[in-house]
């Protein structure tokens, strides 16, 4: 699961949908793959204002990069350095957590990530 | 400027709404002169020749595209309209190497037959060489002939006109992505040329983001990533999307076809009970759920909790297990378009597209109303005919919010809920019923 993917998801208990700790869901025991990928500078921009910034640096750190700004970058920040650009891309579109957990600050449900792919069926109890 | 468009003549429903939405992919003036479900010649305008092959580049149920010279009901109405439009472009033509070419459709001509009309164009200064196998230029004259003109005897087409060729579409990608060639499908797969379709239609475009809450073997991703769309998945069956790993995958796919840059994420969850953040983030989602006719409709949750009070506790005991497979139950149909219309509009960005394919009886006293919402407005509905029943692929555009009725939405919210009113796959959904019962109506 992309790290980009993360900043999207939240805890699928719906009594969680509404409380700030919920979100982002927090990787346990993650196993990190890097993935090279051509950037594609379009869909960084596109998905810059879509992305919960707040919540990328909590990932960000707690999968071991280096602190981001306190803001998001521009669309011509980006567009004007190609480092930073490159950076965002690696971040969000070749690292992925392959095999873990991610867990809700909220309610501490854990959802379980094999080969990539993260479930998030609940048992009937949180339905 | 005019054009024609030459249809392949299949899916008639759809290929306005194609045409139309790769006229919003590439942001360009179109407007439909001339149109006929029964006819394969589509008269278009557009600003210029430029325009007219971006339009018809990415187009699945379109075939090429022609510069419009001139049009009849009769052959010299047709020379008629070809000497008041064109002088002014022959000079352009005068050394090009070219043919001329003839395209009757349900009309048949002998060899000279066709030859004889061709002849008839002797009065365009054309001096440069003809070549049959590599020409620069290619004219074509388009008939449209009545049903059955051949057995009938009739001699004279409709209606004729002529064109420039100027461009072919993407048809070919039909083949490309057909499914017998696809390393890793299901019985549920969408077949390449409506999977295509989908994702034109729901303006799939490079720097976009999609998604497919019924994902499958992934049929719409692959899709909509071909067209340059950035593709997430999900699906309640995660064995679905992992296939048997490698090449057998839903991923495999995307490898199969050289699109890994396009593949975002597939995840395992339920539409009902969905991870996803309620933003916008969704440039466009393309859907085929589930009517549990080859594929069961069901979602998390127990179908009778007061008998099975052991499958609660099992879940409390069990749930964190890696192994541990939730309980699910059988789903409402209708209920489930609902949650896809809601959930498109609190996900989709403004004016992104919600394309989902729903099935109906023919039969107007059992057709299958189509759902609303007032953050969400009907693109267009295309309709795929079967013996007793149809199945339809209905767009919606998410309204800008400051456009949405107040009116509308606070009567939405007090509307009433579809409700579960039973608990089996066949009380939960009337086209499954009907469909096993050959849609008779009830004595």
């Amino acid at each position: 699961m992309k790290v980009l993917t993360l900043n999207f998801l939240t805890c699928a208990v719906k009594a969680c949908k509404s409380s700030p700790a919920s979100h982002p869901l927090h990787p346990k025991d993650a196993e990190l793959v890097q993935d090279e990928l051509e950037v594609n500078p379009d869909m960084i921009v596109n998905v810059l204002p879509r992305l919960d910034w707040t919540a990328l640096r909590t990932t960000s750190s707690e999968l071991g990069f280096p602190p981001l700004p306190d803001q998001p970058p521009t669309a011509e920040e980006l567009e004007a350095d190609d480092k930073k650009l490159k950076d965002l891309h690696h971040l969000l579109l070749e690292t992925s957590i392959s095999e873990g957990k991610l867990v809700c600050g909220n309610c501490g449900h854990e959802y379980a990530v094999k080969e990539g792919i993260a479930n998030f069926l609940l048992p009937s109890h949180l339905v | 400027m005019e054009f024609i468009i030459k249809f392949a003549q299949t899916h008639e429903t759809f290929r306005v709404a194609e045409i139309e939405s790769l006229a919003v992919v590439e942001k360009l003036d179109l407007k439909i002169i001339e149109y006929d479900a029964d006819s394969p010649v589509c008269v278009v305008q557009l600003p210029s020749v430029e325009d007219a092959k971006r339009l018809i580049k990415r187009s699945i149920l379109a075939q090429s595209i022609h510069e419009l010279w001139g049009q009849g009901l009769t052959l010299d109405e047709l020379h008629e309209s070809v000497k008041k439009n064109t002088p002014h472009l022959w000079p352009q033509y005068k050394m090009a190497c070219f043919k001329f070419d003839m395209d009757a459709y349900r009309g048949a001509h002998t060899s000279k037959g066709r030859l004889a009309i061709i002849n008839t164009f002797s009065y365009l200064p054309f001096e440069g060489p003809i070549s049959l196998s590599k020409p620069n230029e290619v004219f074509t004259v388009f008939e449209q002939w009545k049903h059955n003109s051949v057995p009938l005897g009739i001699e004279f087409p409709d209606k004729i006109w002529m064109g420039r060729f100027l461009a072919n579409s993407a048809r070919d990608l039909v083949l490309k992505y057909d499914l017998k060639k696809r390393d890793y499908i299901s019985t549920t797969s969408m077949d390449s040329e409506l999977a295509l379709i989908t994702a034109n239609i729901s303006l799939a475009a490079p720097g976009k983001m999609f998604y497919d809450p019924f994902a499958g073997t992934g049929s719409f991703p692959i899709a909509c990533a071909h067209f340059g769309a950035m593709t997430w998945g999900s699906d309640i069956d995660g064995r679905s999307m992992r296939g048997d790993g490698a090449k057998k995958s839903l991923y495999g796919n995307f490898e199969q076809y050289g699109l890994r840059a396009g593949f975002g994420d597939v995840f395992t969850s339920d539409m009902t009970n969905s991870p996803m953040r309620r933003v916008p983030m969704w440039d466009g989602i393309v859907a085929d759920p589930p009517y549990g006719v080859r594929e069961g409709l069901r979602v998390l949750g127990l179908k009778d909790p007061e008998k099975t009070p052991w499958l609660i506790e099992a879940g409390i005991k069990k749930g964190k297990d890696p192994d541990y497979v939730p309980p699910k139950k059988p789903y409402s149909f209708l209920a489930m378009l609902d949650d896809i219309l809601v959930f498109a509009s609190e996900t989709l960005v403004e004016n992104g597209r919600v394309s989902f394919w729903m099935p109906t009886a023919n039969d107007e006293d059992q057709e299958i109303p189509m759902p609303t919402h007032p953050c969400l407005e009907t693109v267009s509905v295309c309709v795929q005919a079967f013996y007793k029943w149809s199945r339809r692929l209905i767009t919606y555009r998410r309204i800008p919010n400051r456009e949405v009725s107040q009116a509308a939405l606070e009567a939405y919210a007090a509307r009433q809920k579809v409700v579960n009113t039973g608990t089996s796959a066949d009380d939960l959904n009337p086209f499954r019923n009907g469909y096993f019962k050959g849609f008779k109506t009830d004595e």
